[in-house]
Formats: structure tokens, C-alpha cells, sequence
């Protein structure tokens, strides 16, 4: 059987396709979902664009089949935002900090920095930096991703502190 | 860049599998992914069928065995580096996955995939002949046990049937004080190493060497286990066993050389790494 019947959910929504088994996940966000957020730069790993969170954990959309995100949860570059549409605070400090130029890496960098301040609130540049060798940027230099890592990771820590 | 059709399966239990395997012809096995994937996007593969074993839970524990530690093979290569029972038992493992390609690809690549893929210039088959590896395997017949030493079939092919699946390897910790060091040069932090050299040792009360092992990735197709530089520096201090790296190095028949880097230099870089890593491990015995 070349198809397989899957269900699953993308940024807290369920879908349901009958899919070509051979599909990759990113080929299933970008062209079933219309889920364009996701880039496909390499498809073999390396320059980490098409980063999505799988259960909450940080994954290759191209090195995935879609029918192995059956009964699972994806999040994508469209789901980091807050409910009420309002950008998350890493979002807001590559905003700021002019993280971004051309923006093909950019989803892949902040699905990977979401995994990164969900685990630490407070990284050190270094401990950034080891989180993102897996993400490659052909315009900022990396500095202002550092810089808004930083940034967004302080505003987090004085949120947690002020309802304390 | 998309690959090529084939038939998907996904058995529920390691029997299916079993039995999977035992039948179909052109298969591969589908762990983590962050091998195969690459591949069958490039089309350098084209199975038939792939077997998803995501599913076979019983394949990825983490747990002591008497004095053993064993690792299954569907084991994520983050949940291995984040273990607190490996640190605890045989942190050279945890001190390889700072090495070991980046988070993205650890939170799915598998230590079994990795040792059955086999790369020469791989971390992982590295640490595991430094703790002396059995490998379990399983098919629909039955089950054996492989030596990391004899592993290696040859360059990048293990020594696995075709009807057989590897369930994980059994390592032997070294118990009481020792040192140890992973070293390794890359271009970039995550790629694959030019060299890596896993080091361990235990010292005598007066600073010599007692017990010793060391292992080169990125000179041949099977970790090196440099068995004569070993056996020369028992008994020795660290002066006299840095003394004794370059000779062995330079003794080392049919050191790997492709078009990236020579023979020559990855003799180069297993004299400067060992030396490092002996100088670390001696550092961490005290």
C-alpha cells in the first residue's frame, strides 16, 4: 500500500489526509496544510529551516515521513504565536533585534530557540550558540539572533519573577 | 530530492518485524531517520519497502544490568546524552554526544541506527569499543550477541544478517576511580569528526599507568582500538606514554584517506588528539 489514512494535530488543530506514504512532513505542512512557514532548504538535514517542534521537540520536517506524524503533535513557525494573534517574546526580540533579513532560516531558528528557552530560561551566549549549530543563516552573522535570544530570554525571566 | 516510492510498514510489536524482515527483500529500516532520510531523499537509496520501528517501545530502554549498561537501539541520542544513569556509569558516553551532530538531529537519530549505519568518522561506534560493546541481535529464528570488535563487516555494513535486527548493545563501565576524554576535530561543531579518540585509564597509586584504553574514529572502517600503544604505555607515566603516541600513530597500517583529508593529516590528528586526550584522562584519574 503506497497511501496511508493519518490524523493529526498542527498547532493545537486536527487534520485529517489520505497521504503518499513517501511524503515528507514538510512536503505535507507546506503543500496538504498550505503551512508555507516551514522551509525546505537542503532536504538532508543540515541547514535546519525546516525545524517544527514533534511533541514538543525540535525535528527535521524534511528527514520525516508524514505518516509518522500520525496520532502526534506538530508546531510550526504559524503556532509559536500567542492565542490572541500577538507575537511570542522571542518573536518580538528577533522583531527588535533585526534577527532577520532575507528570512528563509528564520522558522527553523525560532522553532529551535523555542525548544532551547523552554529548557532554559537562562542561557548563557555559549549555551545559544551550541543550540543553534544546527541552523544556518546566510545574512544576520548570528549576532543579532544571539542578541535577541538573550533579550527574549531576560523578559521571560522578569515575567516568571513578577508573578511571584 | 524526494524519494523515490516504496511500501511503508510499521509493525507494532518486534515480532512483526521479525517476521517482516525475514520476508521482504530490498528493505531498510526506518529508526531515526537522520541517516536514511538523507539518503533516500538524494535517491542514493531506493528501498522497496521501509520497516518504521518508531513504534517498538521495548527497544529503547536505558538500564543498568548487573554490572552492565545496556542501551537499546531505538534509544534517541538526546535521551542517551541527558541520562543521568550514564553519566553516572560511563561519562565518556555523554561527553561523545557534545560531539555528536546538533540537538535537532539527536532529539530523533537513534544509537542503533548509528551503529548500524556505520560511519567511519561516527562518534558513537567509537565510545562503544572503548566499554568493550556486545550487541544483541534478534531475527525470527532466534538471537546472538556480536563483539563491538567484531562489528564492522566492512566500510559502513555491519555484521548483520538480513533477516536480523540489532536490539540494543551491552557496555561494560569501568568501576572505581578513572579518567577519561573524548577528543575530536571537526570543521564545525556537529560534523562528523576528521579524527576522534575515546581515552581511558586508571593509575596506580605512585601516578603510572594501570589500565588503559584507547580508540581512534576516522582512520578505518571499524574503530580503531590502538591495542599496541595500550599495551606500550602500561605501566608508564604521562610523560613516557605522550612520548610513546607519535610512533604507534605512524605504525598504523592503512590509515583512511578520501578527497577531503589525507592519510598523512589523520595520522596527524590522531597523534594531537591522543596526546590531548591522554593528558585530560590523566587530569580526570586523580
Amino acid at each position: 500500500m503506497n497511501t496511508k489514512h493519518i490524523q493529526l494535530e498542527v498547532n493545537g488543530q486536527v487534520y485529517e489526509r489520505t497521504i503518499d506514504v513517501r511524503l515528507t512532513l514538510g512536503d505535507f505542512l507546506r503543500h496538504e496544510l498550505h503551512l508555507t512557514g516551514t522551509h525546505l532548504g537542503c532536504e538532508h538535514g543540515i541547514c535546519g529551516a525546516c525545524t517544527v517542534l514533534l511533541n514538543g521537540h525540535t525535528a527535521r520536517a524534511c528527514l520525516t515521513l508524514a505518516v509518522q506524524a500520525n496520532a502526534q503533535s506538530v508546531t510550526t513557525i504559524e503556532g509559536l504565536a500567542n492565542s490572541d494573534g500577538t507575537l511570542s517574546e522571542l518573536q518580538t526580540a528577533f522583531k527588535e533585534c533585526h534577527s532577520l533579513q532575507c528570512g528563509f532560516c528564520t522558522p527553523g531558528f525560532l522553532t529551535t530557540l523555542t525548544e532551547l528557552l523552554r529548557e532554559n530560561l537562562s542561557p548563557t551566549e555559549d549555551e545559544i550558540r551550541m543550540a543553534i549549530t544546527g541552523n544556518l543563516c546566510r545574512c544576520t552573522g548570528y549576532q543579532p539572533i544571539v542578541d535577541a535570544t538573550l533579550l527574549a530570554a531576560s523578559r521571560l525571566r522578569a515575567r516568571v519573577a513578577s508573578t511571584q | 530530492m524526494k524519494p523515490a516510492p516504496f511500501e511503508y510498514h510499521a509493525p507494532a510489536t518486534l515480532q512483526e518485524a521479525l517476521a517482516l524482515i525475514n520476508t521482504l527483500d530490498n528493505y531498510k529500516i526506518l529508526a531515526g531517520g537522520q541517516s536514511l532520510m538523507p539518503m533516500m531523499n538524494f535517491r542514493f537509496v531506493m528501498p522497496d519497502h521501509v520497516i518504521d520501528i518508531n513504534h517498538l517501545a521495548e527497544l529503547s530502554r536505558i538500564e543498568q544490568r548487573g554490572e552492565k549498561l545496556f542501551i537499546g537501539a531505538m534509544s534517541r541520542q538526546h535521551d542517551i546524552h541527558t541520562s543521568a544513569l550514564v553519566q553516572s556509569l560511563a561519562p565518556i558516553i555523554v561527553q561523545a554526544y557534545e560531539r555528536v551532530s546538533h540537538r535537532q538531529i539527536r532529539n530523533r537519530g537513534t544509537y542503533g541506527g548509528s551503529l548500524c549505519h556505520l560511519d567511519p568518522s561516527s562518534e558513537q561506534p567509537c565510545f562503544t569499543a572503548a566499554l568493550d560493546g556486545v550487541i544483541h541481535v534478534a531475527s525470527a529464528q532466534g538471537a546472538r550477541t556480536v563483539p563491538m570488535s567484531e562489528w564492522t563487516s566492512m566500510y559502513m555494513t555491519p555484521a548483520l544478517a538480513a533477516n536480523e535486527l540489532m536490539l540494543g548493545v551491552e557496555l561494560t563501565p569501568w568501576k572505581g576511580a578513572h579518567g577519561f576524554a573524548f577528543e575530536e576535530y571537526s570543521r564545525r561543531h556537529g560534523d562528523y569528526a576528521v579524527v576522534a579518540v575515546a581515552a581511558m585509564l586508571a593509575l596506580r597509586p605512585n601516578g603510572t599507568i594501570d589500565r588503559v584504553r584507547m580508540v581512534l574514529s576516522g582512520t578505518s572502517a571499524a574503530p580503531c582500538v590502538l591495542s599496541q600503544l595500550q599495551d606500550a604505555i602500561m605501566g608508564q607515566s604521562r610523560e613516557a606514554a605522550l612520548a610513546l603516541v607519535a610512533q604507534h600513530i605512524d605504525q598504523l597500517p592503512d590509515v583512511m584517506e578520501d578527497a577531503h583529508y589525507t592519510s598523512q593529516y589523520r595520522r596527524h590528528l590522531a597523534k594531537t588528539l591522543c596526546k590531548r586526550a591522554l593528558v585530560r584522562a590523566f587530569e580526570t584519574a586523580q
